[in-house]
């Protein structure tokens, strides 16, 4: 019999790290898949208020601050730009400037949480927060707009402290050197998530503050 | 020769472990998609029986008119929690997660799914949201009494526990997430060398569609729950017409999901029974790739049917019957599978084991389900029976009398492998032929019911229908005691039965290859496919003793 030929039990120590980067790649894209399809929800639901209270939405955006809204755009839009390089320089073999950048990464991350507490604290000043007496006294529409401003924009921010954490992860094994230039999934997909977060906010930027 | 010979020294993956640790902890702390799959069924099951004992005791107060056993409120609870708990907690994962961990990779030659980890995580998520549910039980505030479908109004004024129960959906979805996300990357990166799409089994096929489902479909539910919690926290009024809301959103963005979940719930048992007839009649499909096409194109127009729901909820008549012809659509696929099982069996050699005396039963009952599904499809019928017992039958026909026997079929087919025991034949023969007659005992009565005017959901009824109310609830005693041979049976199988051999029915898919139970890495040898999925011709070689 040639059995021992055929039998795989020389490969059983190995059969665990067993290591498939697109398959890993495939994985995270399907469940960046079910977030777009998660907030694909809100979109829908604000498209279909959006489309019966259209003044409403108009009057509502305009007390918004542009500005704050534009400076986390550029805040967000650069952070990707920062993680993207780290990746870049791992696969460079690059660790310092890998670290470096997703350190940056997450600074922005954090300045973006930090101008949005101020952003909502001035709303919270105006007493506009849902179930308030001054949001109750706007028209349905406007409630609606804020409602979902509060909603889409509050979830948003709980992805970005979610990434946050994700990048903080990725720091860590980048210094511990298990994410190097031979082996880098794992931060490719961390780069992924937060590529994501930066796409949501750009639908919610135009949509919450520019379209008056 | 050499092919298909085990050496019989392996160890099974009972006795090996994927981690250091043995006992209780080489469970919980297992990798080994078929350990998890294990995990799966006993947890799944244990909630299944709570569902069916919640099922009785509401038979049981429907056996006469006005308050029998429980008072109205209490059985609101009950209707909820028999929902919640058949629906989230059993029919949803119930297949994939116990048959599709276990067989999935088996079947595609492989030696695990492609996130072990993530797959032990899945069931870790799994048991925080059934705890969640059973803790909302018992909190101040009362048990659900929603309904499982948690329209809006009601499920944002009622004081009970609503909250906490749809978060455990919430946790729960996430959970059905990872499986679909786990299983969609198993097929494409894991099939063994030789096992193109076109080779792979049907189950494999469905539980692909099936994944794809799960990951298009749950997050949609997932954030409309998330609304309701926030409805019900902050009061946004997104859903609140005093603050401008739109009730009938709710039940857009409710059905968006809850209606693709029940190709989630039926597409898996579809694939097992494309696995058993092919077994028993000793011959191939009959239209594998019209099978395998129309799980896809199920899932498809699945997707895209969600308002025949609302027929009367007020939406417009064109949305009416877009949604009515659409809905009249899925049934092509859905005749599509039927007609190939029943080809199947054409000039077939058939052997009348459990397994395929239970796949008879579920083509009878499901497409007795099916064609009633039909009937409330129409908008001219809808209207007389929308939110009566024909709906109620109908969905029954379809869950239980669909997934719920293909449930039990499955396990009848698999048991062997899984625990590499024989059950007693006699016994479950005997339950086959009580199951049938329990069910339609138990579930056809309502269809009359239902035309009748007997509304669902109501914990007393006019005189006139004591008599069909109480056939049906004998009905249910009558499954109860199926439902006790079943499980004694396969215990007593599992600690005594005598052992199984490798291919105890002659099947020609991967699975049968390998020893009863499978060694840790499933197969003792390089395994390449160079076969049609159901080849009989390979049976010679196999090893299959007939007797």
């Amino acid at each position: 019999m040639t059995q021992n030929e055929h039998t795989v039990s020389s490969e059983h120590s190995h059969a665990h790290v067993h290591r498939d980067d697109i398959g890993a790649k495939m994985g995270m894209w399907l469940f960046l898949f079910t977030e777009l399809l998660l907030f694909g929800g809100m979109f829908l639901m604000y498209a279909v208020y959006r489309f019966q209270y259209q003044m409403d939405f108009k009057i509502a955006a305009m007390e918004l601050s542009v500005s704050m809204g534009t400076l986390n755009t550029i805040i967000l839009l650069t952070s990707s730009l920062t993680v993207a390089l780290a990746i870049t320089a791992i696969q460079k073999g690059n660790k310092f400037l890998a670290v470096l950048n997703l350190n940056i990464t997450i600074i922005f991350a954090l300045m973006f949480m930090v101008n949005k507490y101020y952003e909502w604290s001035a709303k919270f000043e105006h007493g506009l927060y849902p179930g308030s007496d001054e949001m109750l006294s706007l028209p349905n529409g406007q409630i609606m707009f804020y409602g979902l401003y509060y909603i889409m924009t509050g979830l948003h921010g709980l992805h970005v402290i979610i990434g946050v954490i994700i990048l903080a992860i990725m720091l860590v094994l980048v210094i511990k050197d298990k994410i190097t230039s031979d082996n880098y999934v794992k931060l490719e997909n961390g780069g992924l998530y937060w590529h994501l977060v930066d796409l949501i906010w750009i639908f919610l930027f135009p949509l919450f503050y520019l379209i008056h | 020769m050499a092919n298909g010979t085990v050496a019989v020294s392996e160890k099974t993956f009972y006795e090996e472990s994927t981690n250091k640790y043995s006992g209780i902890l080489s469970w919980l702390l297992t990798t080994d998609h078929k350990r998890i799959g294990l995990l799966y069924l006993y947890t799944i099951g244990g909630f299944f029986l709570v569902g069916v004992v919640l099922g009785l005791l509401m038979r049981l107060e429907l056996i006469a008119p006005g308050e029998t056993i429980v008072d109205a409120q209490t059985y609101n609870s009950l209707f909820t929690l028999h929902g919640v708990i058949m629906i989230f907690l059993f029919i949803v994962p119930g297949l994939p997660a116990i048959f599709g961990n276990f067989f999935l990779p088996i079947q595609l030659g492989t030696n695990d799914v492609a996130f072990p980890r993530l797959n032990l995580l899945s069931w870790y998520v799994y048991i925080i949201g059934a705890v969640l549910v059973l803790i909302s039980l018992v909190l101040p505030g009362g048990p659900i009494d929603t309904g499982w479908t948690f329209y809006i109004p009601y499920s944002v004024r009622t004081s009970t526990n609503v909250s906490l129960a749809i978060f455990a959906a919430f946790v729960l979805g996430f959970s059905s997430i990872l499986t679909g996300l786990n299983f969609i990357t198993t097929v494409h990166r894991m099939r063994a060398p030789g096992m193109g799409f076109f080779r792979m089994p049907l189950f494999i096929w469905s539980l692909y569609a099936t994944a794809w489902i799960q990951v298009i479909a749950t997050p949609v539910i997932g954030i409309t729950i998330l609304l309701v919690i926030l409805e019900r926290t902050f009061g946004v009024g997104i859903f609140d017409p005093a603050l401008g809301g739109d009730p009938i959103l709710y039940q857009h963005m409710f059905w968006i999901y809850s209606h693709p979940a029940v190709y989630i719930m039926i597409l898996p048992a579809m694939g097992v029974v494309s696995e058993i007839l092919p077994t028993f009649a000793r011959r191939t499909i009959f239209g594998y790739k019209a099978i395998a096409y129309s799980s896809l194109a199920i899932a498809f127009v699945g997707y895209l049917v969600w308002a025949h729901h609302m027929f009367t909820s007020g939406i417009s008549d064109t949305a009416r019957w877009i949604f009515s012809l659409l809905t009249f659509i899925v049934a092509l696929p859905s005749g599509v599978k039927v007609f190939n099982w029943v080809a199947t069996l054409y000039k077939g050699s058939i052997d009348p084991k459990p397994p395929l005396l239970w796949v008879l039963s579920f083509i009878f009952l499901f497409s007795i389900g099916g064609l009633t599904g039909l009937v409330v499809g129409s908008l001219a019928t809808d209207i007389h029976l929308h939110d009566t017992y024909f709906v109620v039958a109908h969905f029954h026909y379809v869950m239980f009398g669909g997934t719920g026997t293909i449930f039990i079929a499955g396990l009848y087919y698999w048991f062997p492998k899984m625990f590499g025991r024989m059950y007693n034949i006699k016994w479950a023969n005997i339950a086959a032929a009580l199951y049938f007659i329990a069910f339609n005992m138990l579930y056809f009565p309502k269809f009359i019911l239902g035309y009748m005017g007997m509304p669902r959901r109501y914990f007393d009824y006019l005189p006139e229908f004591t008599t069909l109310q109480e056939i049906s609830t004998v009905g249910s005693w009558l499954m109860a005691i199926t439902i006790i041979i079943i499980v004694t049976n396969l215990i007593h199988a599992g600690l005594k039965g005598k052992k199984a051999s490798a291919n105890p029915w002659g099947g020609v898919t991967l699975e049968w290859q390998t020893t009863s139970p499978p060694p840790l890495h499933n197969f003792n040898r390089h395994v390449e496919v160079n076969h049609e999925p159901y080849d009989f011709s390979q049976l010679k070689e196999l090893e299959y003793d007939s007797k």
